[in-house]
């Protein structure tokens, strides 16, 4: 007896909306063993990782707080790894946007909200395109692989947070704790329902979910990353260029980023510290293949994983539990979808090792 | 001669997902004897001889092997048994040389022994020169080739398979290697030699078995039976002439029209092209043949623009200066290209027949507006590619890899013929197609030509080019001969430019 | 003056073996035709591994071959994944990552704090007692001529044995490979367990003899320094030791020019190797034919055999 896969010759519809389904339950109870082994009550673990943070007061808005940036970020890297760039730097990008973003907040606090913020939401998305499109260049011009340089670059943007926060941009009334003053009223993320902390960026992240479906399915652009993503050759004999498409997918992954990052520090955080992100960028990687690497999917995927986060905190308080469960669920969900994916083009077959009693 | 067969295969069965590739086939080898095996692509020729090879197990049926029953496990065990096998696609490793390809081989420590010495003896006996530190990267299709048979020949073996040998040689060094086969035949060496060209068969073999669609449709006795007999049982009915002829009109002006166009490959096993001038005027259908590696994959770039060709008057379509247009541009100038692969180059086998017929078809038909997608003219054009050129499958929906090889290059060329082109380039249209889609293929390019159309047909298949074209040329390495009419020359003298084109200034280095 | 020569030459060679030893591992598993992205988890599990049967056991010996052992088993799951259930590379390796971060980060955080004894530097009498040179060849702890030898023994294997020459074979044509009768997936997942391993190791490293403790993501991107040392040394295993040694001095160094009070911020400094590896890269790739020449060409390719 073994197990054979074997091409089925065309996308199964089923399997790509089940595999998720069944990577979610398999992760699930992997989980529930987890807790078993550190020595907690599955049941109970479960319920508090998973259940708990939904019901517990403003649950609903905190797992929207955590979903926008990982929905802005899943959008934009679902796109460049249609056209196969593997930018896996969107954490580097998000803390350049965020440092580009509040920066020019805390450069200007007095001006109008009107101006203030939306200079710097578009600073923020313009420092997250810078980022990525350094990854553009060198692998256009130089040919190297964008997966090491754009996760090089996010050591290195962390870095120079790091730096502005503890150095320049340091706040000299904060006791010297590394950060910078709060940002003022007018610089500030406005929470658009009172006493919870939802701030604009879940519209921002529904309108880059609803333009990023619009652009894969309905535009030329979509169109040409996927071509080229599926077979370059092909998209070289329909005359598509590959560095547009490689410049044009970093700089999407890169601006989204960017303007994740600008929310996010003048929203929940509101301010400038070495801690902005706890690993949202690459969440976000896990978001986009839960999300079939689809804008909408993405919305999904990123409510799940949002509440992974949320689950790992309270997790932490609750079980004793290290916050680090959250980054094994992450690992483990992909793990698992990777593995039932397998089942979208392969059908599973089981097999004798004696050939012949195959065919009664 | 003994009575006991050397290989005795019966009741063969192998299934693949969608399709019975080899149904209840029996198939009996004589020591000595230099069988063909003989069947249209898609026949089940090549699953057989994987089975006797051990790189797929059979689900039914039998072997034996001198008369005793035998399980081939893999490769390995076909190997130890005396089996050996030249593969189609050449299963070497171009980054390693020639010695290392071979040792690669053979399965038993001894033989890799004084490997070198045993290379260089037993290619000059057979008249198969090589070089064993050679890197594989850097020699010629016919010297690749070599490297499997002599791979073969220092096992001993008793049988040797051939799969297509001769479709990437030239007309004298497919002689050549009948003479290597024959010598190995009158020394006891069994060869099974699997082909779809006839006249080769009726040249080599005393024994044929004919499949068809997985099935043995006939055994017969190759120098008695005339190539039509023996096309006619390959391909199940029998043959008509094309219902198209050509109509004779040939414009005055050319369409298409490249002037020196000189191009550096800047790919490690690429060939460069080397001042290459022609030109085709409306209504002409240009061959040009060649062995393949010798600049087509090179030329077919050029002219598509997926490689700039440097100077705007390097290449003129419908008199524009295209040579530093890119493809939707020439496309835009009236041209149009048929590339030879298939799968991820001429169509994105993920993707479905609408999305394909977008692919090439969205700047001539005006498939997306304001840079959006106009879905319904799309799959408006997909289905009249399905419909005028009877392409069978479930829809524009179908994604293009759910095709088979014959109909997804039917969608293809009919996704390009429909574009109504002044020029239309392609490259090796029936390559892998069955019968029934080649003779489609040829009658649609006919009738694209007869509407005035310039056509080149860059094409291995020499009966093709003889068939289709109104002037043949031939590219070797990276030149290309000056065209001349198809009444005007013969099979031989374009099998001599084949194995290399002289050049005038006098550094002839023809392989 | 000759006493700092030799500190600083014990101090890059303790910073180079680690990324050495993982890059070796990564360098057999491409040449197998394999990328695997999940370094950096390996490492890290392997680092926690070893640090904890280390500190439980008191023996760094038996750390280590734990440190080995975790690596193995984590590499397991991405050839499982990549290797039998034909999922990318890319993405797989990319879960290993995030896997192993924080599977490390969940045993860790029994053994924040902990300190375990370092792994000794030999000391052979006599010898190790000359000035300068006796430090240096005869005075490491034993994983650097560990190291040293396994580089020495990847190169032989690969390019002196037949299943080294396979093993190539495999990494260069998968197709052709499986065509002679090359257990194509056995190799490969033979390639990915010594990748693991090696990994596992250059983790101990980190752990017991570069650091004495742990903590959290301890390893700072130095998996993804060994994957760039691959290509640096395009896919040439004595290369690597230039490249890890390079890496290794660019390490040593942002430490002692910030010992040293140079008035530089040290977050640009901590940087620099990190800006290092993307100059290395870029320097190295814009060589297309070069690249394309040496990679195997089925690198990061899914196999599948039909039938």
């Amino acid at each position: 007896m073994q197990l054979k896969l074997e091409p089925r010759g065309f996308q199964s519809k089923f399997w790509s909306y089940a595999s998720p389904v069944l990577a979610i339950a398999l992760t699930i109870v992997t989980m529930g063993v987890i807790f078993l082994v550190l020595g907690k009550d599955p049941a109970v673990s479960l319920y508090t990782f998973l259940i708990e943070p939904l019901v517990a007061e403003n649950g609903a808005t905190e797992l929207l707080v955590k979903a926008s940036p990982l929905i802005l970020m899943g959008v934009g890297i679902s796109l460049a790894y249609r056209a196969n760039v593997w930018d896996i730097g969107a954490e580097g990008e998000f803390t350049i946007g965020a440092l580009f973003g509040g920066g020019v907040g805390l450069a200007f606090p007095d001006l109008p909200f009107a101006v203030l913020f939306p200079a710097m939401l578009i600073a923020g998305v313009i420092g997250g395109m810078f980022w990525a499109l350094i990854v553009a260049l060198l692998r256009t011009r130089f040919n190297a692989n964008e997966i090491l340089t754009s996760l090089m670059l996010t050591y290195i943007a962390q870095l120079i947070l790091i730096y502005m926060v503890t150095g320049p941009w340091r706040d000299p009334q904060g006791f010297g704790f590394p950060q910078t003053a709060m940002f003022s009223a007018n610089a500030t993320n406005p929470t658009i329902i009172e006493g919870t902390r939802l701030h604009l960026g879940i519209f921002f992240a529904l309108a880059a979910a609803a333009a990023g479906w619009l652009l894969l399915t309905r535009s030329l652009l979509g169109f040409q990353l996927r071509v080229q993503g599926f077979a370059p050759r092909a998209a070289r004999f329909a005359g598509f260029k590959e560095n547009k498409l490689v410049w044009t997918a970093l700089a999407l992954t890169g601006g989204l980023a960017g303007l994740a990052g600008t929310l996010e520090v003048t929203g929940p955080i509101g301010q400038l510290t070495p801690q902005i992100s706890p690993g949202y960028g690459y969440t976000a990687i896990i978001v986009a293949f839960l999300g079939r690497l689809h804008p909408i999917g993405v919305v999904f995927a990123a409510l799940l994983l949002g509440l992974s986060y949320l689950g790992g905190e309270a997790a932490q308080i609750e079980l004793a539990l290290p916050s680090a469960v959250t980054g094994i669920f992450q690992g483990v969900l992909l793990f698992y979808l990777l593995g039932c994916d397998t089942l979208i083009l392969y059908r599973l077959r089981i097999r004798s090792s004696r050939p012949a009693a195959v065919r009664a | 001669m003994t009575d006991t067969p050397l290989l005795k295969l019966t009741g063969i069965v192998k299934q693949f997902p969608g399709c019975l590739a080899n149904d209840h086939v029996d198939l009996t080898v004589m020591p000595g004897e230099i069988h063909a095996l003989l069947g249209e692509n898609g026949a089940g020729k090549s699953t057989l001889v994987k089975i006797i090879y051990g790189v797929l197990r059979p689900d039914e049926g039998e072997i034996l092997w001198q008369g005793e029953a035998v399980s081939i496990a893999n490769p390995n065990h076909a190997r130890k048994l005396g089996i050996g096998m030249v593969f189609q696609h050449f299963s070497l490793f171009e980054a390693l040389t020639v010695a290392e390809n071979i040792a690669l081989g053979l399965s038993d420590p001894k033989d890799r022994e004084g490997l070198r010495e045993r290379i260089v003896e037993i290619s000059t006996n057979y008249g198969l020169p090589l070089d064993p530190d050679r890197a594989v990267h850097d020699l010629s299709v016919g010297e690749r080739q070599r490297i499997e048979i002599v791979r073969c020949l220092l096992q001993s073996p008793k049988l040797l398979i051939m799969d297509e040998p001769t479709s990437v040689l030239t007309p004298q060094e497919v002689e050549k290697l009948f003479e290597t086969l024959r010598r190995l035949a009158s020394e006891g060496c069994s060869i099974l030699y699997i082909s779809h060209k006839l006249e080769e068969i009726r040249a080599l073999c005393e024994k044929a078995t004919i499949m068809r669609l997985g099935r043995v449709v006939a055994h017969c006795d190759p120098r008695e039976s005339t190539a039509r007999q023996l096309a006619e049982l390959m391909i199940g009915t029998e043959l008509k002439p094309p219902s198209a002829m050509r109509a004779g009109a040939i414009e005055g002006t050319p369409r298409l029209e490249v002037n020196r166009l000189t191009l550096v490959s800047d790919h490690q096993f690429g060939t460069s092209l080397r001042e290459i001038s022609f030109s085709v005027r409306g209504g002409e259908i240009l061959g040009i043949g060649g062995i393949a590696g010798n600049g087509q994959t090179e030329l077919m770039d050029a002219l598509s623009g997926e490689v700039y060709a440097g100077k705007p008057q390097t290449i003129l379509i419908d008199g524009v200066p295209a040579g530093h247009m890119g493809p939707s541009q020439r496309r835009s100038a009236g041209a149009s290209f048929v590339p030879e692969e298939r799968n991820g180059h001429g169509a994105v086998s993920a993707m479905t027949l609408s999305e394909n017929a977008f692919l090439s078809g969205h700047i001539r038909h005006s498939l997306a507006r304001l840079g959006l997608i106009d879905h319904g003219k799309t799959t408006a054009f997909a289905q009249e590619v399905i419909k005028v050129f009877d392409v069978r499958t479930v829809g524009p929906k179908a994604e293009a890899r759910a095709l088979s090889g014959g109909n997804l290059q039917k969608f293809v060329i009919g996704r390009e013929v429909l574009q109504k082109p002044k020029v239309l380039v392609v490259s090796q249209p029936t390559w892998g197609v069955d019968a029934g889609a080649a003779a489609a293929i040829h009658q649609a390019i006919i009738e694209l030509a007869n509407e005035g159309t310039a056509v080149v047909l860059i094409s291995q298949d020499l009966d093709e080019i003889f068939a289709l074209c109104d002037n043949i040329a031939v590219i070797a390495g990276g030149r290309l001969s000056a065209p001349k009419p198809v009444s005007a020359t013969s099979v031989s003298e374009i099998g001599i430019l084949m194995g290399g084109i002289s050049d005038p200034v006098g550094d002839s280095h023809a392989a | 003056m000759d006493f700092q020569y030799t500190s600083f030459i014990l101090s890059v060679v303790i910073a180079s073996t680690p990324l050495l030893l993982a890059a070796t591992g990564e360098l057999v598993a491409e040449r197998a035709g394999v990328l695997n992205l999940g370094v950096e988890g390996m490492m890290l599990v392997g680092a926690i591994a070893a640090f904890a049967v280390a500190v439980t056991t008191g023996s760094s010996t038996l750390g280590i071959l734990a440190g080995v052992g975790a690596g193995v088993l984590t590499s397991l799951i991405f050839a499982l994944l990549t290797l039998s259930f034909l999922s990318n590379q890319v993405a797989t390796g990319l879960a290993l990552t995030i896997f192993g971060t924080g599977l490390s980060a969940l045993i860790g955080k029994a053994y924040v704090g902990m300190v375990v004894a370092r792994l000794p530097q030999i000391h052979i009498p006599g010898l190790s007692d000359i000035p300068f040179f006796g430090p240096v060849f005869f005075g490491q702890d034993v994983l650097v001529y560990v190291s040293f030898a396994l580089v020495a023994a990847v190169y032989w294997f690969l390019f002196r044995t037949h299943a080294g020459l396979v093993l190539r074979a495999v990494g260069n044509s998968h197709d052709a490979a499986h065509a002679i009768g090359f257990p194509v997936i056995k190799i490969r997942y033979l390639a990915v367990m010594f990748g693991g391993g090696m990994s596992g190791l250059a983790g101990a490293y980190m752990a017991i003899a570069y650091n004495t403790s742990w903590s959290e993501g301890m390893t700072a991107g130095r998996g993804w320094i060994a994957l760039a040392l691959v290509v640096f040394a395009t896919w040439r295993p004595f290369w690597l030791v230039v490249g890890a040694y390079l890496f290794g001095s660019i390490m040593y160094l942002s430490l002692y020019i910030q010992g040293f009070g140079v008035h530089i911020p040290s977050q640009f400094i901590s940087a620099l190797p990190y800006a290092s590896t993307v100059v290395v890269l870029v320097a190295i790739s814009r060589d297309r034919k070069r690249i394309r020449l040496n990679a195997p060409a089925s690198l990061g390719k899914t196999f599948h055999a039909a039938g």
